[in-house]
């Protein structure tokens, strides 16, 4: 039986355009410090678990969203469910978390949010994804992982 | 000026490292995590080293590990859903009992201080009293469901068989036996804290407590029995638990554990800003209203978030963390 997504229809936006590489960036002498593009480029090609479209396309991350600080060594991204009711919300915040974690340097404290007042249960999704302990449980769950994985598989 | 001084890094572990515990004679420490192996430490010279790895207890990551009071057993808790009981009456360290109960991952477990009790907590909401019942037997005395959520920490009063534990529902929970019935029950309920309680400890006397937490602060709690001279009012004839003091603002991230000294008196935290503080109570704090002070503060005393800080038993102010980078580190205090 398959299972019939939560948003049967969901609004499909444009894709933005590809990040150029600048001079600078191939600059092996220039210190270039992790921006909120560069953290975008990580994530917007994750798929939705439900439909054959990327996070970008269903708006459910967007640049402006993003916010990192060098110096802290902090990475807060906020996502939209696309609808308030997903059930999906914090399997797609926990393929974010997953994705930025095997990407990033270590030093990185990453914490993955659901945009306010966008979901029924924005709290306790929240919570769940900022338990450490939890998602690192749920990272040895190999049939979660399979399924994580096929979400970032198109992230390059 | 308070001071802590970084003794060794000690390497060994792949991946997270959960938790350390001191042997109680502090000649000996086990670690765990991630790789789920234990690793005995003791030390060669000046130089701690790896004595003896335990492996194939556990199918998956091992979350905590206890000494019992005598020394001689090592209980480890694991994601596998099981506790396993090492000893080393064959000559060498084997795991002779495995308990098996709970639902899911077990978080915690904690010897009482006769060491004929044996508690566990996990995902599964439930805390588990388990009694010695004989070579290489336990049985289960009791489940308890008081929390409404994963349970994450167990600790027992330093003398008494007086059970207290932590949980993501925000609270934390002490339980004893009913001397009419052998019934273990739920006797107070601690609500405060905002976020999820990772850890708590009892200090000396196991008349005060104190808990840390998600919210980024950390509690001090003073017992109130019956007949207090305080004034504070008993229903039901058990002892109320009161929040006396709050140490917020001193953590920028969640605090993941504590460790009361019963030597020194002296808090220490694990912050996953990678950060260890130590608190020191005033020489003028109010018994009913006590004041810490924040002495000293280990900036980056690890790469990545602390997981996890125990004082030697013996008092001599070595304090180890463990941490997310894999690496564990012996410090020593002084102020």
């Amino acid at each position: 039986m398959t299972k019939i997504a939560d948003n049967v229809n969901p609004h499909v936006y444009e894709k933005g355009s590809e990040r150029k590489t600048t001079s600078a960036e191939l600059d092996e002498e220039l210190t270039d410090e992790f921006d909120e593009r560069e953290i975008f480029d990580l994530i917007r090609n994750i798929n939705d678990p439900e439909h054959p479209l990327t996070l970008e396309e269903l708006r459910v991350i967007e640049e402006k969203n993003i916010v990192v600080n060098n110096k802290e060594n902090t990475v807060v991204v906020n996502f939209t469910p696309t609808i308030p009711h997903c059930s999906m919300a914090t399997l797609i915040g926990l393929s974010i978390r997953v994705q930025l974690l095997r990407a990033l340097p270590s030093r990185f404290k990453v914490t993955v949010v659901v945009s306010e007042g966008t979901h029924v249960s924005e709290h306790a999704v929240n919570k769940q994804l900022a338990d450490k302990e939890r998602v690192a449980a749920a990272l040895e769950n190999n049939n979660l992982v399979q399924i994580i994985n096929q979400c970032v598989a198109n992230v390059k | 000026m308070a001071n802590l001084e970084l003794l060794q890094t000690l390497h060994g572990h792949k991946g997270i490292v959960w938790n350390v515990a001191w042997h109680p004679l502090g000649t000996i420490f086990a670690s765990c995590g991630e790789d789920k192996t234990i690793k005995l430490w003791s030390k060669e010279g000046q130089e701690w080293t790896i004595k003896t790895v335990l492996v194939d207890g556990h199918q998956r990551t091992i979350r905590e590990v206890a000494w019992s009071p005598c020394g001689n057993f090592l209980a480890s808790a694991s994601f596998d859903a099981t506790t396993a009981i090492w000893d080393k009456k064959s000559g060498q360290f084997e795991c002779n009992a495995t308990l098996e109960g709970h639902e899911n991952e077990v978080k915690s477990v904690a010897w009482s201080p006769s060491g004929q009790l044996l508690a566990t907590c996990g995902r599964d909401k439930s805390v588990w009293v388990w009694e010695v019942a004989g070579e290489d037997e336990y049985e289960c005395e009791s489940v308890l469901n008081a929390h409404n959520q994963d349970v994450k920490k167990v600790a027992w009063h330093p003398s008494l068989d007086i059970l207290a534990s932590a949980s993501y529902d925000n609270t934390v929970k002490i339980y004893k036996e009913d001397p009419v019935d052998n019934d273990w029950t739920c006797i107070a309920t601690l609500s405060s804290h905002e976020s999820t309680v990772w850890s708590l400890a009892f200090d000396k006397t196991g008349e005060r407590l104190v808990t840390c937490s998600d919210d980024r602060t950390v509690k001090i709690w003073k017992e109130y029995k019956p007949d207090n001279q305080e004034g504070v009012i008993i229903t039901d004839k058990e002892s109320v638990w009161k929040c006396v003091c709050t140490l917020s603002g001193y953590h920028t991230r969640c605090v993941y554990d504590v460790a009361w000294c019963h030597q020194t008196g002296l808090i220490a935290t694990a912050c996953g800003d990678d950060i260890i503080r130590i608190f020191k109570e005033s020489e003028d704090s109010d018994p009913n209203a006590p004041t810490f002070e924040l002495i000293c503060t280990k900036l980056n005393s690890h790469s990545q978030d602390v997981n996890c800080v125990a004082w030697n038993p013996i008092g001599n102010q070595e304090l180890l963390s463990s941490s997310d980078d894999g690496e564990i580190r012996i410090w020593k205090f002084s102020e």
